[in-house]
């Protein structure tokens, strides 16, 4: 995939699914996010969401951002509602009830919809092969509710239910790799973005809606307000934590990785741990620790992207 | 929605609580959350789009001389325009009564 241009952002579809007047806080990558995969997508499409920040911002009762097919559920099981779509719609379409057409179903949830909570129906998705995208936006952490802590929250940030202090140094377990367990799955298409690379992530999107059979894309959303950092440094911060290597930006189509970038000169963690609230209690050896884990599995990611 | 969302009471909602009209949240108007209003200087512009592409509020729009600026009745202050211009023109100006 070609590197960041500024010119081509002109090129970009004008039409909008995802409208303003939502209520994601200031500065929501979030929902810049959710805007660049609708965009992707396009108007044949329908879409499940779990309950997390972006449906509870999208849809407060009698108005809605959406302008496609949009349909709320619980926290467990918007991927089983998509598979059902999915199905409901083929055999509709066989039975001739409806033209025959491609629609994209889309599955989407927060983190914790994700991996804590909808992790059992989404496996079940996957491994039942729907021709279904299931989209998860992770900002690591219920940032709904308040900050509280998720099987998806880095080691070493702060929650409130994860607090740092002095006998905690915050979150102690390291970040559940959602992409991986997907990759295990044996789906044909996997991809993590970042909305801090709206190219590469639209690119993936398509690519995901392209592909006959389950689908998982993870993108990763800065949320300025449990981050604890400025609102007008949400791209910034999506992009240090891919320079840094923290989330390594590849897809995995039938199992075969590639690194779709590679940062041209990687940035020390603690660049990227540095200006966030959330991390400012970090001793130097716990940053080397950091360190020593992201660079243990980006190499993993290298090794796995270079074979042929 | 013919009626302002405060005036809609629950007998007047669909069964399931479906919103049949679409995009409907653009009559909620979050600018008015706003501390700080973006300003573009239009001469300094290069009219890319990255503004554009890079708003969470879907509120900044190309105006008829060709550059970008933001819609101030969705725009909320975050300042993310501002800092992704990759020549500078946009400055954050504070709001006043």
């Amino acid at each position: 995939m070609d590197r960041f241009s500024v010119f081509s952002a002109r090129l970009v579809d004008k039409s909008e699914n995802f409208t303003s007047g939502h209520r994601a806080c200031q500065g929501c990558a979030e929902a810049l996010a959710v805007r660049l995969v609708m965009k992707a997508l396009g108007r044949d499409t329908i879409v499940a969401m779990s309950t997390g920040c972006m449906e509870i911002i999208s849809s407060p009762l009698p108005l809605t951002s959406w302008k496609v097919p949009w349909i709320h559920n619980a926290f467990e099981n918007s991927a089983a509602v998509i598979s059902g779509c999915e199905s409901g719609m083929k055999a509709m379409m066989r039975k001739g009830k409806l033209p025959a057409k491609k629609i994209n179903f889309v599955g989407m949830g927060g983190d914790g919809a994700t991996a804590d909570i909808g992790m059992g129906a989404l496996s079940g998705a996957l491994e039942r092969g729907h021709d279904m995208i299931y989209v998860c936006y992770d900002n690591e952490a219920y940032m709904n509710t308040g900050i509280q802590r998720s099987s998806s929250t880095p080691f070493g940030a702060s929650t409130t239910t994860s607090p740092a202090g002095k006998a905690s140094m915050g979150q102690h377990t390291r970040k559940k790799n959602m992409a991986q367990i997907a990759v295990a799955h044996n789906i044909p298409y996997v991809a993590t973005a970042c909305s801090s690379f709206p190219f590469d992530l639209m690119e993936k999107v398509k690519r995901a809606s392209e592909t006959p059979g389950a689908a998982y894309v993870h993108i990763l959303s800065v949320c300025p307000t449990g981050w604890r950092i400025q609102p007008h440094d949400a791209i910034k911060y999506g992009r240090l934590a891919v320079d840094a290597c923290v989330f390594p930006l590849y897809e995995v189509v039938n199992g075969k990785y590639s690194l779709t970038y590679r940062p041209q000169r990687i940035i020390p963690v603690k660049e990227y741990l540095g200006g966030q609230g959330r991390f400012r209690h970090l001793t130097e050896k716990q940053v080397e620790q950091i360190q020593a884990f992201v660079d243990t599995d980006y190499q993993k990611i290298v090794k796995l992207s270079d074979e042929v | 929605m013919a009626k302002p969302m405060e005036q809609i009471t629950w007998q007047e909602l669909e069964i399931g609580a479906v919103v049949t009209e679409v995009g409907s949240a653009r009559q909620y108007h979050t600018g008015s959350w706003r501390s700080e209003r973006p300003v573009v200087n239009k001469d300094q512009c290069i009219k890319c789009g990255v503004c554009w592409l890079f708003c969470p509020d879907i509120s900044i729009v190309r105006a008829a001389e060709g550059h970008f600026e933001a819609d101030l009745t969705y725009c909320k202050g975050c300042g993310i325009c501002a800092k992704e211009c990759p020549v500078g023109c946009i400055t954050m100006v504070g709001e006043e009564e």
